[in-house]
């Protein structure tokens, strides 16, 4: 988790306080090794903490983007095993902090003790389960916080305070690396408008002074020009299905990674 | 920390909250709703008139004596046979009840559209005729499987006014209609309430649907006192998600003696992979917002399930059931497909009620629950069975079966 906690405190550092970008993207598809290349890729262009998704059978936050990306990840022999074997071989590649992303029925049958063993082992930084709120949440807590990772709380527009004070509360037992604001209603994959976007910077701004964490924005954010809005209050923005889409888009190896660097660059740029 | 959101809603270790930040507020409020809307002599007056006004209920109990001899012609196992009869539910199942308390109380919530999910169909027709007593508009996302081999359901979902919604995704069943509802109700949820149709689903679904399905097993056991003088020796009924299960099982919780029997979809045999046995044949794991057992891989994934009632093919099951199951309160068995099939046929024959398939599998198993309970007691046994639905939906699958 140092790891992900020195990044952000790095890019607070720098002059004119550029905004902390994070990828996601869905692993085994198009491929493992797709994967691997296409995270390291954004690494490359600017990308401060990759999300790693585990593909899961049923993603109900998801939308149709980031779940039919699921779907073909699974249709490849994807899931738990898979998604630790591109994270170490992206952590062999680079050092930029990996958030291992996904649902909880993986972890939770496998064992969260050894799921977190295992994650550690492969260079994984924290864990973001998104069907796990922060109620839920205190095993795996206890297990990661041993091996030195984070879990990454979410906070929704329709969070009450009482639950953005429940993340301080935790975050002194186990620390947290950063908070997780979710800009809009809904799921991934959505189209945020300027309103949304710019109001989801602010509340990130919020949860950033009532629990004193770096706070992150996405859902929603597209383009460059997406999230530039939403970052102007948050210490990051989250970029997903629109990486994701590109992947779908194309089928050649090569001009994949190429539409995803201009992607990614671009996001930098704006940022 | 504040403990109204810190280990609530658990049945021993099973339940919880397992869903999207987004939701966290929305259970909240219907954790609020079922305390002091719920619980209050208002509501539940309101809801009592409904039910004996609109419903049709109390249900009738019928003595099946012609099933019994057919089943065991001596009578040295299976003693008397009782039914409860749901299937005489307006709308035909005991989806009624539930959906009934729920829009009731979606109204007194100030909600202005309802969503459902649904499998075989009378979950969503329950819904959509709720909706259309209470005037709100209703939206029922349903397997394009479960679309084509319930097709009269759809049709009635459509006559009462609401949207049925087709699911592409996955097998197309009842697995799918949920995610598809979640997401929705994840976008939504500020205006639409989400009328859960079993069991399962996150805190405090699996507790408010079980209250709402209680009315069954709470009429059995004063039907039973009053046409035999004693409880049945056994309370049976189907389980996918475990709804109109739990509505038995709950009017005899406390009465240790009689014994609590749910029996799952065996579909091609247990063996085969292809089932939705899953408290007798899954795991433990996480699915649709709580922790019970369910039907999924080594890697977590969750495997999709088989039967030929589309009201039973479903991977997870309520919370609660699991507990019941691990604390031996009640135990659980299943049925495949062709026994189900054939159990449709003798009911309808000896007893002129065509029972719906998911009711047609705890039929299945009466020969055997009666001969394990006999030789247990030295003496034939009382089974009282939880008829849950009619089978008119199912004729064309029963026809076909039937040739």
């Amino acid at each position: 988790m140092g790891r992900i906690e020195d990044t952000l405190a790095e890019r607070r550092a720098v002059e004119g306080h550029p905004k902390a970008l994070v990828t996601y993207l869905c692993c085994g598809d198009p491929d493992e090794i797709g994967s691997v290349d296409l995270a390291v890729a954004c690494a490359e262009e600017g990308a401060d903490i990759l999300e790693l998704g585990m593909p899961f059978s049923d993603p109900t936050a998801d939308g149709p983007a980031i779940a039919r990306a699921s779907e073909r990840a699974l249709a490849k022999g994807g899931g738990l095993d898979a998604t630790l074997r591109v994270a170490r071989a992206v952590r062999a590649r680079c050092a930029t902090p990996i958030v291992l992303f996904g649902y909880y029925n993986p972890l939770f049958v496998r064992g969260e003790e050894s799921v977190v063993a295992m994650a550690a082992d492969a260079g994984v930084d924290a864990f973001l389960v998104v069907d796990l709120p922060i109620d839920e949440s205190l095993p795996l807590r206890e297990f990661a916080f041993k091996r030195g990772l984070g879990v990454v709380p979410l906070v929704a527009p329709t969070s009450r305070p009482a639950r953005v004070t429940l993340i301080k509360e935790v975050a002194k037992t186990f620390p947290i690396p950063f908070v997780y604001y979710v800009s809009m209603m809904g799921v991934t994959g959505g189209a945020g408008s300027v309103a949304v976007l710019a109001e989801a910077g602010r509340q990130a701004a919020e949860v950033r002074s009532v629990t004193g964490l770096p706070t992150v924005v996405g859902f929603g954010i597209d383009s460059p020009e997406a999230a530039k809005i939403a970052g102007v209050g948050a210490d990051g923005v989250v970029v997903g299905s629109a990486i994701v889409r590109k992947i779908e888009a194309n089928s050649d190896a090569d001009v994949t990674l190429a539409a995803v660097r201009q992607l990614v660059r671009g996001l930098r740029g704006a940022l | 920390m504040n403990t109204s959101c810190l280990g609530t809603g658990r049945f021993g270790p099973y339940g919880g909250r397992y869903v999207s930040e987004t939701l966290i507020h929305a259970l909240d409020e219907l954790i609020d709703a079922v305390e002091h809307i719920v619980s209050t002599p208002a509501f539940d007056a309101q809801l009592k008139s409904l039910l004996t006004h609109y419903v049709g209920r109390p249900t009738p109990l019928t003595e099946a004596a012609r099933l019994a001899r057919a089943i065991d012609p001596r009578g040295q196992a299976l003693g008397r046979l009782f039914l409860k009869r749901e299937d005489l539910c307006h709308t035909g199942a005991h989806k009624i009840n539930n959906a009934l308390g729920q829009i009731l109380l979606a109204t007194k919530m100030g909600k202005t559209r309802i969503i459902a999910e649904t499998g075989a169909g009378q979950h969503g027709v329950a819904t959509a005729t709720a909706c259309a007593l209470f005037g709100l508009p209703c939206e029922v996302y349903m397997g394009e499987e479960d679309i084509q081999r319930q097709a009269p359901n759809v049709g009635r979902m459509r006559l009462l006014g609401a949207r049925v919604i087709p699911v592409q995704s996955g097998a197309r069943t009842l697995k799918d209609a949920m995610n598809e509802a979640l997401r929705d109700w994840v976008t939504n949820v500020a205006t639409t309430h989400y009328c859960i149709g079993s069991a399962a689903g996150p805190h405090p679904y699996p507790e408010l649907v079980a209250r709402f399905q209680s009315v069954i097993g709470e009429e059995s056991r004063a039907q039973m006192i009053e046409r035999t003088g004693a409880l049945p020796d056994a309370a049976i009924a189907c389980v996918g998600g475990g709804s109109n299960a739990i509505g038995m099982f709950r009017g005899f919780l406390q009465d240790d003696r009689v014994r609590l029997i749910g029996v799952e979809a065996a579909g091609c045999g247990v063996s085969s992979g292809k089932h939705a046995a899953t408290l007798t044949a899954g795991r433990v794991g996480v699915l649709h917002g709580s922790k019970s057992y369910v039907l999924c891989d080594d890697q977590g994934q969750i495997r999709e399930a088989h039967s030929i009632s589309a009201g039973l093919d479903y991977p997870g099951v309520g919370p609660e059931h699991a507990w019941l199951k691990d604390s031996k309160r009640a135990y659980y068995m299943s049925a495949t497909d062709e026994e189900a099939l054939a159990a449709a046929s003798l009911v309808s024959r000896t007893e002129g009620i065509i029972p719906a398939l998911e009711t047609s599998h705890p039929f299945a198993k009466l020969a055997t629950i009666a001969t394990d309970l006999a030789t247990s007691l030295e003496r034939p046994a009382t089974l009282l069975l939880c008829l849950s639905g009619r089978g008119d939906k199912d004729l064309e699958t029963l026809l076909r079966e039937l040739t």
